[in-house]
């Protein structure tokens, strides 16, 4: 079966493309969605992905939650479709409650860019099946939005429940609480990381390895995990 | 036009590094005797007509749901000015 992933373009996305090309090297169809429609088009999962959605004027992402199709988002997102949200996207989707916590200014009050090492800590969700429990990965980082903050009582619960996907290794770029790079839901279909995958999808365009410049492309699994959910559900 | 004044502020214990920064510039500044700055939000809605029990409801509500994202922020005062 042709696996079909919508990324949806708001006012304000910067890295729609990039994610329709990840789709697309993962070996699925990328499905181009527009904010201002109610029609998912039939997709079989979802990427929010990166940029500054409406200027971020109100809030991050905070604008963008309430898009029309979001409307559609949360449905899909609740009868369990596989949903991505990518840096902006993570934001879109902790303010459209599908995730919990909030996304505030970096602590250094700096626009960041680097590449970050990671633990991929849970690898039972739908973008996290093609990692080892674990596993260290490096993918591009890039936000000014990016510390991750919720109650006190809401991050144990989130550490008890193995819901932390994936935590900064080395150096917690802004300031994120107990190192949280990314989360997921309670079913596992929903995630939210601040690093960007499809930034690191093939070789000549990723993060420097021992190996060569440019030569990571520990975003892959990501976009492969989620083609491989939407096939075993319909198997 | 009569206008409710929606006030919004990051919460008390979270790190503000706006205001840090604004902070850091007053004793570069050679200014003392503020201890802290923090930095929020004033939303100014314009109200045609009068201001209803239904009005000030309304502004409430989306004070709560849509100004403010009550994770990381806290309406700390609404208030109608003529």
């Amino acid at each position: 079966m042709t696996v079909r992933v919508g990324v949806i373009t708001f006012p304000g996305s910067l890295d729609d493309g990039d994610a329709r090309r990840a789709i697309q090297i993962a070996g699925a169809e990328p499905v181009a969605l527009w904010h201002g429609s109610h029609d998912l088009e039939g997709v079989d999962a979802l990427v929010l992905p990166g940029g500054f959605s409406y200027g971020d004027y109100l809030r991050a992402g905070a604008i963008a939650a309430l898009a029309p199709i979001m409307a559609e988002v949360k449905d899909a997102a609740n009868r369990g479709m596989p949903v991505l949200g990518i840096c902006n996207g993570f934001q879109m989707l902790v303010e459209a409650h599908l995730l919990p916590g909030g996304l505030i200014r970096n602590a250094h009050q700096q626009f960041i860019r680097r590449d970050q090492r990671l633990r991929v800590e849970n690898n039972d969700t739908a973008w996290t099946s093609d990692f080892a429990s674990g596993q260290e990965i490096v993918i591009p980082l890039k936000n000014a939005d990016g510390g991750y903050v919720a109650a006190e009582s809401e991050l144990d619960r989130l550490e008890g429940e193995g819901l932390v996907t994936l935590r900064y290794l080395g150096v917690n770029p802004n300031g994120s609480l107990r190192d949280i790079a990314g989360i997921t839901n309670e079913r596992g279909n929903v995630f939210g990381l601040m690093p960007h995958p499809e930034h690191a999808v093939e070789p000549g365009f990723g993060p420097a390895t021992p190996r060569a410049m440019r030569s990571g492309v520990d975003g892959l699994p990501f976009f492969t995990s989620a083609v491989a959910a939407v096939v075993g559900a319909a198997a | 036009m009569p206008t409710i004044v929606v006030d919004v502020m990051p919460k008390a214990e979270l790190l503000d590094p706006q205001g840090k920064a604004v902070a850091g510039a007053l004793t570069r500044l050679g200014v003392t005797g503020f201890g802290d700055v923090r930095i929020g939000k004033r939303f100014e809605l314009t109200v045609e007509g009068d201001v209803t029990d239904e009005t000030l409801a309304a502004a409430r509500r989306i004070a709560d749901d849509v100004l403010s994202n009550s994770v990381i922020e806290d309406v700390v005062g609404i208030e109608v000015v003529e």
